[in-house]
């Protein structure tokens, strides 16, 4: 009754190519960004900022960008962490290097420089997909983690490669307290997001797609396979590297290259499956999910408390992890992407059943 | 040169190792389409199972026994709970399950027989130079490489025997041709799974043995389904043999990369730092050159698209 688009009438090409095209979908939107934006930073504690908010924006951004490669072009990639580590460490060189680089410039100069990187690592899918792909994405990960801790120049010298990232500082006002982080992140977030929901809708998002759901017939209709690729590989790490320097600069202050091993590309592997393939949404919902899952399974393992011996603990929360992510794939393949969709869907119809 | 020769056939012989990892994946992979990413965690769940009901006092033999029932008991619980619930679903979704699996599994093993590292001793085999050999030739080949390289032999050999003499064999590789076909003609699908995944159990045993022998039961163990990629890719994702000319190659070729690269590296570029430690990516890089020119490994199928 309250979500249908009857009645809506586009009057013009610019009503008709909206991002969001129904107007409750536009509300909502409003009132969600007014609340994270408004009322959240009020509300929430240093722990829920810091603990919760910072990492699932940046994870979310992360996966947005993996989203894009693996849930709009179809390829596969095992290596996102490690273009988040090239964002963070470019990020920090950028700041430690050129005096006076404002640091958004320095965080967009760092997404490109992982999207430099991403382009060459993603050189080997004009020849080979699948599974193939997917392993040879290791090589990157591996190696640029490598890179990081064996050449002292990218973390200037400091011990097993550790880097403090520097004050964040925009026209002057320094960005210190968890509520002002939560802010940048979250203003950096919605751009890219927003960004990234109108790219997947354009000419190369769509070109995207076409080679996701068969590459010859795409290239039969005249799309580029190559240009295609290599450019999806190139947005994707831009987001990741976006989101590693925020990872540094905004979560955790101190990064090493080690932090940004091959868990952390299966963790966003697992936001982008259980978040939903292909979609911005998605990416969000799968990034708290996933964000969420270990703080909810160590608090209720304490509130078992001395049910559970200690060192069982532990592995009881490794088993209930798997077991979750098995269940999820089992219970929903499309991922809670698919359940907001169903909502809708229920939504439009209710109150009548059909 | 004699330098040479021993890193060429230290590198081979732990390359069987990898191989034995790699026969693993390939058996699932061939037989169900499913890229099984919790290999390496069920190559810890072997090991660690095999220890632990040794340390209770079982003899040797009894115990593998014992653990392959346990591995048996794994394939049939991940064939029930997670593959007959996915069928149909993409790839990507069962991989995912499979690292799921290998989350649960890892825990699983822990869970049961604690963290700690543990020793293990494989009866009447040592890891010292081949005396003979060492006198003749002055090359040193550790006698437990040349075992573990013997036991994967004789486990290629069994295996090959059973794919391509047996009925179940048969079976096995005419579902991985093509499910519904297989399905047709009766061919019960989720018994060959079963079966799949208790010699993919097998296997994993063995390799566990193997590699525990080697450095220690202990959790980096699942680490050693890393090593096994690149042997993947190289050798190709459905062939057997491909899997052992695949490790033969990234073993020999990772040792003597390890040796020579950095320090030719370190003095063209008048590099001071130490490069080493390039084993971690040296092999993906390698599997990476083998696909340019053949993107299907080197015993794969031979993929042809069709609109």
């Amino acid at each position: 009754m309250l979500y249908r688009e009857a009645g809506q009438f586009k009057a013009s090409y610019r009503e008709d190519q909206q991002i969001f095209p129904i107007r409750q979908d536009r509300i909502a939107i409003a009132l969600i960004l007014a609340f994270f934006y408004l009322v959240v930073p009020y509300f929430a504690t240093q722990y829920w900022l810091q603990g919760i908010l910072i990492p699932t924006l940046i994870f979310a951004l992360a996966a947005i960008g993996l989203n894009i490669l693996t849930g709009y072009a179809g390829q596969l990639s095992l290596g996102s962490a490690a273009f988040m580590a090239v964002g963070a460490f470019a990020a920090y060189n950028f700041v430690l290097r050129v005096p006076g680089m404002p640091i958004l410039a320095a965080f967009i100069l760092a997404g490109l420089c992982a999207a430099a990187v991403g382009m060459v690592f993603g050189l080997p899918s004009l020849r080979i997909k699948g599974f193939y792909l997917a392993v040879a994405t290791l090589a990157a990960q591996f190696f640029i983690v490598w890179a990081l801790t064996k050449f002292p120049w990218f973390s200037n010298n400091s011990s097993s490669g550790v880097i403090t990232a520097q004050k964040v500082e925009i026209f002057g006002y320094a960005f210190e307290s968890p509520e002002a982080k939560y802010l940048l992140t979250l203003a950096v977030v919605t751009v890219l997001a927003l960004l990234a929901k109108n790219m997947v809708r354009s000419s190369i998002g769509r070109s995207w797609m076409a080679i996701r759901d068969m590459d010859v017939a795409a290239e039969v209709i005249g799309i580029r396979p190559m240009h295609t690729k290599l450019m999806a590989f190139a947005v994707s790490s831009f987001y990741c590297g976006v989101a590693g320097a925020l990872y540094a600069y905004t979560y955790l202050g101190t990064v090493e290259p080690e932090g940004f091993n091959l868990d952390l590309s299966f963790k966003i592997l697992f936001m982008v499956i259980i978040g939903g393939v292909g979609s911005i949404m998605g990416s969000f919902l799968g990034a708290a999910f996933i964000v969420l899952l270990p703080i909810f399974l160590n608090v209720a393992m304490h509130a078992l408390g001395g049910l559970v011996p200690q060192g069982i603990s532990s592995n009881l929360e490794l088993i209930v992890f798997g077991g979750l992510i098995i269940f999820f794939l089992i219970v929903e393949p499309h991922g809670l992407a698919r359940l907001w969709q169903i909502g809708k869907e229920k939504l439009r119809l209710w109150p009548f059943p059909h | 040169m004699q330098f040479f020769f021993e890193v060429l056939i230290g590198g081979l012989l732990s390359g069987v190792m990898y191989s034995l990892v790699a026969l693993g994946f390939v058996l699932i992979y061939k037989a169900s389409g499913v890229f099984n990413f919790a290999q390496g965690a069920m190559v810890f769940f072997a090991a660690l199972t095999f220890v632990g009901i040794t340390e209770l006092g079982v003899p040797f033999g009894f115990a593998l026994i014992l653990a392959f029932g346990a591995m048996i008991l794994l394939a049939i619980a991940t064939e029930r709970v997670v593959l007959r619930q996915l069928v149909n679903q993409p790839q990507i979704t069962l991989f995912m399950a499979t690292i799921g699996l290998t989350f649960f599994v890892e825990g699983l093993a822990q869970g049961m027989w604690g963290a700690s590292v543990r020793g293990l001793e494989i009866p009447g085999i040592q890891d010292e130079p081949l005396e003979w050999m060492m006198e003749a030739t002055g090359i040193g080949v550790s006698k437990f490489d040349l075992f573990a390289a013997g036991v994967s032999a004789i486990l290629v050999v069994v295996l090959a025997i059973f794919f391509n003499k047996t009925r179940v064999g048969r079976a096995l590789r005419a579902v991985a041709d093509d499910h519904q076909a297989a399905l047709a003609i009766g061919i019960p699908l989720q018994d060959i799974w079963r079966i799949v995944w208790a010699v993919a159990g097998l296997v994993a045993l063995v390799a566990g043995v193997m590699w525990g022998a080697r450095n220690g039961v202990q959790f980096a163990l699942t680490f050693v389904a890393l090593k096994a990629l690149p042997v993947l890719i190289i050798g190709g994702f459905t062939s057997i043999p491909g899997a052992i000319v695949g490790g033969l190659i990234i073993g020999a070729s990772e040792k003597l990369g390890e040796i020579y690269i950095p320090p030719f590296v370190q003095s063209t570029f008048g590099i001071e730092t130490s490069l080493g430690g390039i084993e971690g990516w040296f092999p993906y890089v390698m599997a990476l050159l083998f696909l340019l020119v053949r993107p299907e490994g080197l015993f794969g199928e031979k993929h042809i698209d069709r609109v």
